[in-house]
């Protein structure tokens, strides 16, 4: 117990009207940007900070964001772009649509920021587009609140910086949160991952430089200078710097989004923060960072503590922070069945592996599903998501690959009794012979 | 190779030491030094896609494999294309490839040449282990040229790459996403450009092939011949495929230095006509109006009497710009033997009045790979990608090299990239002379132009141009066929030279046919004998000798109703004359009416010869199919006609000979007869109208493109039927 909440991204949630500039400023909002505008802070100061602070992309691949923003070419004239990736699709996560609804100026105070400190005059924010209803109007309000206060825009405040932000909606597709497709999507083209190299620090939005930021890592930046790099690093362990958005949802008493420090121990958060597993039942498995991750069943999880480095010598990662949990009554092949589809259906068709080997897999768990697995199957499923791992363009044949991989690992008895009992879950036998 | 040190990185492949330049992709560097890596997306024309993953390859330090195709070199490489690693990869992604692919080797036409296949045999399981339902995908009707079965597609994205970089429109695309994306045409559409059909070469599988030639041979029962083609002034490589003689399909033979890997549709789909019903199958006379089979010997010997009993200055030869060097040079020599110099081969230049002018013959003015260097470019009266699609690509990479392309013609045309400046709507003649001004700036205009250009001011775009070709390091002047057959091409060429000497730019001509050069050079000419040595007295041109009433009148592969432009009612005027002799592969009406003897001739596959092509490149090639009917090579009818009439010299066995005799017989001849302007132009009045202009239709250019049924069939063939020829 005793792990405080909403210090980093959710710092005006207790307020009304959290989403309002007047909210925003009362929690010290745009002291750094107005710090920036009055020429008290150069982007070297900026971008030493944010390494500090040990802030990693939030998006799901956890690289150093300080580091990623160094990248960009300093002494190069022409357009620079910054792009927020608000294409929250990985399933479980809905942490960024709430900074969007409820703290957008945290998120455009951290693009300036950023593209301050990169030298970008130009930003977008891509959001996806299932969240047209609310967010995205949300997130424009604030925008057009932050133009007339004068912080965004030609010349602000004659400190000669020019910023323009942009909200670009994107049409439902989850390869465009991979941060290339999301480029190409930008340009008005189908969003299909591009090769790297060149990497989009190089040739990145319309061939230009162009850096690609996830929303809670933008919005954690403000608190960052706000309240220091040390001040942020030691909030979670080593190597995990900051809060984290904890997307928590199935078998479980309180579902929802906690922002919490890093390192919290998964047993409290599951505990104490969300009232336990769903009808006092026995936690069976547990996926940690969205479904792109490798699940892990209860025993390991429950030992865990939530950051980056206890989650990867486990043996899954931190992802993108979206906690799946599942209880004792949960049938691990449907689950993978519909993870599966998932990846299939999202898969965008151009390189192999993933174009054929995504509907394989699905396919094959499908027959396993209704009783016409073979047990031989389990073994292909196996070697199929291994020869789709590594060998795609982007990171959505691993994404397929691992739930895969991860749930024969740990759940191998539950697969090979589907196959041997024509379709029949070791579950329902469970069930059945407890009813 | 003149790189510094920093340009190099030393790798290592396959334990090898290699260098290699930087910035290379590995495939780049494995291809140079002959390591085959397997791949399907990659191709040297197109961009790199890198979505096909065959090409994996095993990087030292580096826990994925990698693609050789996007993976750029850097010192100290380590890499291997062989190692348990690396197949295991290409092994995974071969895979892959099989589960959805229809497998359908025996029915179809890839079967033999297919890149699947051949990998397949390499990196392929014996036996399937997917035993899921496959997809399929619904076909769609892209068009006469290419057929579509899409269910056998890879996703490699070649074709859609060709569209967006070689064509410069887009057709093809890939829509749907995972399991279905898809190749489509956008909207059901045909396919419609003039290099399209280069898409059934790059598919690496079945997927899209040649619609004529669907299921008519099998790739391995051909054989594979090398010719030219015919059609146009590019001289364009080839490949015919053979089945027992009989031409089956054509395909690309790569010269980088001329048509790269492409080839133009007209090249690849003509060899349909070779086989049409008009082919005229055995030599026939008329009498008394009617017409009736004859056998070689007696049509020869009527000719042969016909051309003896005939006044020297009352015979006159009309021949093709087709005629290979060697049939030039016996039509040169039987007429020299009877004494007429009534023999031309410029079937539609309207305007000779400054022939003597002429230059030894027309060239592009520099290398037909030069083109895509240039900084600068006028191509004024043409339309470039109906006369020689060829060089309409090559100019088209001029203007993504950052070229400045600018075209002045009556018509407005649609090019696939950016024209820097379309002059249009005015006479051509009007139109140079502004630029002319233009690149005067003020100072003296050259004295053939001067009355051209008096009193003329020159517009905005018109300074543009001039400044265009003054401005660039390479810069190019090129008079294209509507130029060449304007009614005023003396001053239309007076002026396009002035624009190339103020502006220091080089000038060139787009000609007609596959041999212009070769015949004006065997003295096809009425005013020059062989080497373009000046004719003490000039004879008739085309135009002269039609009005004139002549004895005989010899056509060599030309239909007058459809390739004399020349002069206006051919078909009448030819009509008049006492006799005509006609030495032709087709019958047509045209030819029925005004000939009194025909004599079947082999097309351009049962022929041998020699082209010499708009760069001066001489390309000799063989015959590849079996006659048609009694059709024999023009070479030797011409050469069996010379010893029927006595002349000397005619005793060649082959065409080889023939053109052994016509380099020594041309020796040292003056290479230095450039175009040199003489005399002052005046204005040409109505002559310079617009509307006046003689455009021919991409698929009209010869008589063998007008008879290839695909070909008449396209969107381009229909729209020119209709009246519309862009």
């Amino acid at each position: 117990m005793g792990y405080e909440q909403n210090l980093v991204c959710f710092n005006t949630l207790d307020s009304k009207e959290s989403w309002s500039l007047a909210t925003y400023e009362q929690h010290d909002g745009y002291e750094t940007w107005r710090k920036i505008l009055a020429g008290k802070l150069t982007p070297e100061q900026i971008i030493s900070e944010v390494k500090a602070s040990g802030l990693r992309g939030r998006g799901g691949a956890g690289f150093p964001t300080g580091l990623k923003w160094s990248f960009m070419p300093r002494d190069v004239a022409g357009q620079k772009y910054l792009v927020c990736n608000s294409d929250e699709s990985e399933p479980g996560t809905c942490h960024d649509r709430d900074i969007l609804r409820y703290n957008p100026h945290s998120l455009i105070e951290g693009m300036a920021i950023a593209a301050y400190a990169m030298g970008a005059t130009i930003a977008y924010n891509y959001i996806r587009g299932e969240f047209l209803d609310e967010p995205v109007p949300r997130f424009d309000a604030a925008v057009k609140e932050a133009y007339e206060a004068g912080l965004l825009g030609k010349n602000i405040q004659r400190s000669g910086i020019d910023f323009d932000l942009h909200t670009f909606v994107g049409a439902g597709a989850y390869i465009c949160g991979e941060e290339t497709a999301l480029l190409e999507s930008l340009e008005g083209k189908q969003g299909r991952p591009r090769f790297k190299p060149p990497f989009p620090a190089h040739f990145g939005l319309y061939g230009k430089p162009t850096t690609i930021n996830n929303t809670q890592s933008l919005a954690s930046v403000p608190a960052i200078m706000r309240q220091g790099a040390a001040w942020f690093a030691g909030l979670g362990p080593d190597g995990s710097g900051g809060t984290a958005l904890f997307s928590v949802s199935g078998h479980i008493e309180k579902p929802g989004n906690y922002e919490l420090p890093m390192g919290i121990a998964f047993k409290d958060l599951l505990n104490d923060i969300c009232g336990g597993v769903l009808g006092g039942r026995r936690l069976k498995a547990v996926i940690p960072g969205g479904s792109s991750c490798k699940v892990l069943p209860a025993e390991i999880i429950m030992e865990c503590t939530m950051d980056y480095n206890a989650l990867q010598e486990a043996g899954s990662s931190f992802g993108t922070g979206a906690v799946i949990v599942m209880d004792e009554t949960t049938c691990m092949v449907r689950v993978l069945r519909r993870i599966a589809r998932f990846y299939m259906a999202e898969s965008c068709g151009q390189c192999t592996p993933c174009r054929e080997g995504t509907g394989w897999l699905y396919r094959m768990l499908t027959r396993i599903v209704e009783g016409r697995g073979e047990e031989a199957d389990l073994q292909i499923l196996v070697d199929v998501a291994g020869k789709i791992e590594g060998h795609t363009i982007c990171a959505l044949g691993d994404a397929a690959a691992w739930p895969v991989q991860s749930f024969l690992d740990h759940f191998y008895d539950e697969f090979a009794y589907m196959v041997r009992n024509d379709g029949r879950s070791i579950v329902d036998v469970a069930a059945e012979a407890a009813a | 190779m003149t790189a510094t040190n920093d340009d190099i990185v030393n790798i290592e492949i396959d334990g090898k030491l290699v260098e290699a330049r930087k910035g290379q992709m590995i495939i780049e560097v494995t291809d140079s030094i002959g390591v085959y890596v397997p791949r399907f997306c990659y191709h040297e024309k197109l961009s790199i896609a890198a979505n096909c993953r065959m090409c994996l390859v095993e990087v030292e330090k580096s826990p994925k494999p990698m693609p050789a195709c996007a993976t750029p070199v850097v010192e100290g490489m380590k890499l291997f294309t062989k190692s348990p690693h690396a197949i295991a990869a290409q092994k995974a992604t071969m895979e892959f490839l099989l589960i959805n692919h229809p497998l359908d080797c025996p029915i179809c036409d890839q079967g033999g040449e297919c890149e699947l296949q051949d990998l397949a045999m390499g990196f392929g399981r014996d036996i399937s282990r997917y035993n899921d339902r496959k997809r399929v995908i619904k076909d769609q009707n892209i068009g006469p040229l290419v057929s579509t079965d899409m269910t056998r597609c890879i996703h490699c994205t070649r074709c859609v790459r060709f569209g967006e970089e070689i064509q410069g429109n887009p057709q093809l695309g890939m829509t749907g996403r995972g399991e279905y994306a898809k190749i489509t045409t956008y909207v059901e559409q045909n396919i419609d450009h003039e290099l399209s059909a280069n898409i059934i070469d790059l598919c690496p599988v079945g997927a899209l092939n040649n619609k004529p030639y669907r299921y008519s041979a099998r790739a391995w029962e051909m054989e594979q011949r090398a010719t030219i083609s015919p059609h146009d002034c590019v001289g364009t490589n080839l490949y015919a495929h053979v089945l027992r003689g009989t031409v089956k399909r054509i395909v690309p033979r790569e010269n980088e230095s001329i048509n790269e890997t492409w080839i133009s549709d007209r090249d690849r789909f003509s060899y349909e006509a070779i086989y049409n019903p008009d082919r005229l199958l055995s030599a026939r006379i008329k009498e008394n109006g009617k017409w009736r089979d004859i056998g070689w010997e007696d049509a020869l010997s009527e000719a042969a009497d016909v051309l003896r009993a005939a006044t020297s200055e009352k015979i006159g030869f009309i021949a093709s710009p087709a005629a290979t060097v060697e049939e030039s040079h016996l039509l040169a020599r039987l007429a020299w033997h009877l004494q007429t110099a009534n023999i031309d081969h410029r079937l539609g230049r309207r305007d000779i009045s400054d022939q003597d002018n002429d230059p030894l013959y027309e060239t592009l003015g520099c290398g037909i790979d030069e083109l895509e260097n240039q900084g600068a470019i006028l191509v004024a009266g043409s339309n470039i990608r109906a006369e020689a699609p060829i060089i309409a690509h090559r100019l088209r990479k001029a203007s993504l090299r950052g070229g400045a392309i600018s075209f002045a013609n009556a018509e407005k045309y649609e090019y696939l990239f950016d024209v820097a400046d379309y002059l249009s709507g005015a006479g051509l003649v009007k139109m140079l002379a502004g630029i002319a001004v233009a690149a005067a700036g003020g100072e003296s205009l050259p004295d053939s132009v001067e009355a051209l250009c008096a009193g003329v001011e020159a517009d905005d775009a018109q300074r543009r141009i001039a400044a265009s070709l003054q401005d660039a390091d390479d810069a190019l002047v090129l008079l294209g066929n509507i130029a060449g057959r304007h009614a005023a091409y003396a001053a239309v060429r007076a002026l396009g030279a002035a624009i190339a000497q103020l502006t220091r730019a080089k000038f060139g001509n787009i000609t007609e046919g596959p041999n212009a050069a070769g015949a004006s050079l065997a003295g096809v000419l009425p005013h020059r004998e062989r080497g373009g040595k000046a004719r003490d007295d000039a004879g008739k041109g085309v135009a002269e000798m039609l009005d004139s009433s002549l004895d005989v009148v010899v056509l060599v592969n030309v239909e007058p109703d459809a390739d004399i432009h020349a002069t206006t009612d051919a078909v009448a005027k030819l009509a008049q004359q006492k006799y005509v002799v006609a030495l032709t592969p087709f019958v047509s009406d045209a030819l029925l009416e005004v000939a009194d003897l025909l004599l079947p001739i082999g097309t351009f596959a049962e022929n041998s010869g020699t082209y010499i092509n708009v760069a001066g490149t001489w390309q000799s090639f063989s015959g590849v199919a079996n006659p048609v009917g009694e059709s024999r090579p023009c070479w030797k009818v011409l050469r069996v006609l010379g010893n029927l009439i006595d002349a000397e010299g005619f005793d060649y066995v082959t065409s080889a000979d023939v053109i052994e005799d016509f380099k020594s017989r041309l020796g040292d001849f003056d290479h230095s007869i450039a175009y040199q302007a003489a005399g002052k132009f005046a204005k040409p009045g109505t002559a310079d109208a617009p509307g006046d202009e003689i455009d021919i239709a991409l698929y009209s250019v010869d008589a063998l493109v007008r008879r290839a049924t695909a070909l008449q069939l396209t969107l381009s063939a229909q729209r020119a039927k209709a009246g519309d020829i862009a």
